[in-house]
């Protein structure tokens, strides 16, 4: 066993301060299981939301040397040598340690037309290839740890919360206007009231996604270009209109 | 165990401010080296006009060329080569007689608007932010809703480029004839293999992918659908290769036009069969 040693932000909301931990580190460890071992053998009440402890339920996003990471899914030894800092996450309002309170993402969540389908075929049934929903299923893999809203700078430095939804929700929005039963329209919305504007398009969300999720590339770009086709392009606006939406 | 103060959740919002540990700045500042190396050079060598033609090399700064020097340009491309011929009078006397501030500009503005580039120069040089993780330049942010809303117009910059990328294949493929006989050059495989990036780079632009086939949400309503589907498909693959292609030829561009340069001055011996 090799011991190493961390530093973890202990407080809440009105301060708190960098505490100094050793821990004796087993082989094949990951992030969480020093925190588990800190709260056995020096502080149990250090507070940490965890769950499955598979890198699928989202719930122990944390900032580990600086970059936001499931602490369940970052191994001991991927981490340089030297003392392991972890924090909570920036974007949103700490509760207590490493416990943040992510509730204004389900706000934002319950701000989205919800999938609307076409009707159902003769049969009574809805049916749609493979093919049509491999770009959509994508976006399914999504655990909600919410790393990328927290790397994203126009929440994290500018505090944007009020322009910008987030890229876990241009995804969500994505995986809707990209459905292909769903009949709902909402670039304008996309535009206007989640903010697709406000992305510069520095790709940090997709960077930290623990499910490796083209957040950039394969939903919030395309949703750009949905709304140029919508609001910037002429020629794209006069061509819809001859010849219909295509 | 011993302790610290510091800010909520030891979170520091000043500039660059970060607990990363890793070398962070290294990203952008060889970003930043690189877009200066290569725009530079490129944009010294569209003003400088000079060496742009080797016959039959014609350099990829100055192609297609609109009008030409007529005289007073050392390696300038000839004048039956240009489109209109020879730069006009009023053309103003304080800018040089350079056939690269023309179609050429559309490159410039095909990669400026470029989505991956606007990655690139955002973190290098406006620090917005610098790196994930690491505190951005604590300014009014608007994204590209104000000022930078021209980005939304990546598309057109596209047909420009798909309009260059035609001349600069025929370009590769004039190259195998001089005076009317055929041959192949050193400086042949160089223009076929700049038209050959630049096609990857361009095909892969998420624009380019967006209307072949990406703004489609059933791909297999109809038969025309099935094929915008399959377009669709090898874009993506170009498309997840964007950064790679887009600094391939970027550094191509650049490394034609040298050569061609040397040629053109005299400095390197073209190896070809002619």
């Amino acid at each position: 066993m090799a011991e190493r040693t961390f530093k973890i932000w202990r407080g809440n909301k009105d301060g708190g301060e960098f505490v100094e931990y050793k821990v004796d580190v087993g082989p094949g460890w990951v992030v969480l299981d020093c925190i588990h071992r800190i709260q056995m053998q020096h502080s149990t009440d250090l507070a940490c939301r965890w769950n499955c402890k598979a890198g699928k339920c989202g719930s122990c996003s944390m900032e580990i040397n600086g970059k936001p990471r499931l602490g369940c899914m970052t191994r001991m030894n991927s981490l340089p040598e030297g003392t392991i800092t972890v924090q909570p996450l920036k974007t949103f309002p700490v509760i207590k340690d490493l416990v943040t309170d992510v509730s204004w993402n389900f706000e934002q969540n319950k701000r989205i037309a919800p999938f609307k389908p076409r009707p159902r075929d003769a049969d009574g049934h809805h049916r749609m290839k493979q093919e049509d929903v491999d770009r959509v299923q994508e976006f399914r893999k999504c655990i909600e740890c919410f790393l990328c809203q927290d790397v994203c700078h126009v929440l994290r430095d500018h505090k944007a919360h009020d322009k910008f939804v987030g890229p876990r929700f241009m995804i969500r929005l994505a995986s809707l206007e990209m459905h292909p039963l769903d009949t709902d329209d909402r670039v304008e919305k996309i535009r206007k009231e989640f903010g697709s504007g406000w992305c510069n398009i520095t790709r940090c969300c997709t960077e930290v996604c623990p499910e490796h999720i083209g957040i950039t590339d394969n939903g919030i770009i395309p949703l750009k270009e949905r709304v140029v086709d919508r609001f910037y392009d002429p020629v794209a606006w006069f061509l819809g209109k001859v010849f219909g939406k295509k | 165990m011993s302790t610290s103060s510091t800010a909520i959740g030891g979170h520091q919002d000043t500039f660059a401010a970060t607990l990363r540990s890793d070398r962070w700045w290294l990203g952008p500042t060889l970003t930043a080296a690189g877009l200066i190396a290569f725009f530079g050079y490129l944009t010294i060598r569209v003003f400088y006009a000079q060496y742009v033609w080797a016959d039959p090399y014609m350099s990829p700064v100055v192609s297609p060329p609109l009008f030409t020097p007529a005289a007073g340009y050392k390696g300038a491309v000839p004048v039956n080569h240009a489109w209109l011929g020879a730069f006009p009078a009023w053309w103003p006397s304080f800018l040089p007689k350079s056939p690269g501030f023309f179609f050429p500009v559309l490159a410039i503005m095909f990669r400026a608007t470029c989505y991956y580039y606007r990655k690139a120069y955002y973190r290098a040089f406006a620090a917005s932010p610098p790196a994930c993780g690491v505190r951005g330049v604590p300014l009014k942010y608007r994204g590209e809703t104000a000022l930078l809303i021209f980005q939304n117009l990546h598309r057109y910059a596209l047909y420009g480029a798909l309009f260059l990328l035609v001349f600069l294949w025929w370009d590769g493929l004039a190259a195998f004839f001089k005076n009317g006989r055929f041959g192949i050059g050193v400086g042949t495989i160089l223009l076929l293999m700049n038209a050959f990036l630049l096609s990857c780079y361009t095909f892969g632009c998420h624009s380019w992918r967006h209307l072949i086939g990406g703004k489609l949400d059933c791909f297999s309503c109809d038969a025309q659908s099935r094929t915008r589907l399959g377009v669709w498909k090898k874009s993506t693959w170009f498309n997840v290769r964007h950064m790679q292609f887009a600094w391939l030829s970027l550094g191509w561009v650049a490394l034609t036009d040298f050569y061609i340069s040397m040629v053109s001055m005299g400095y390197i011996k073209d190896l070809n069969t002619w």
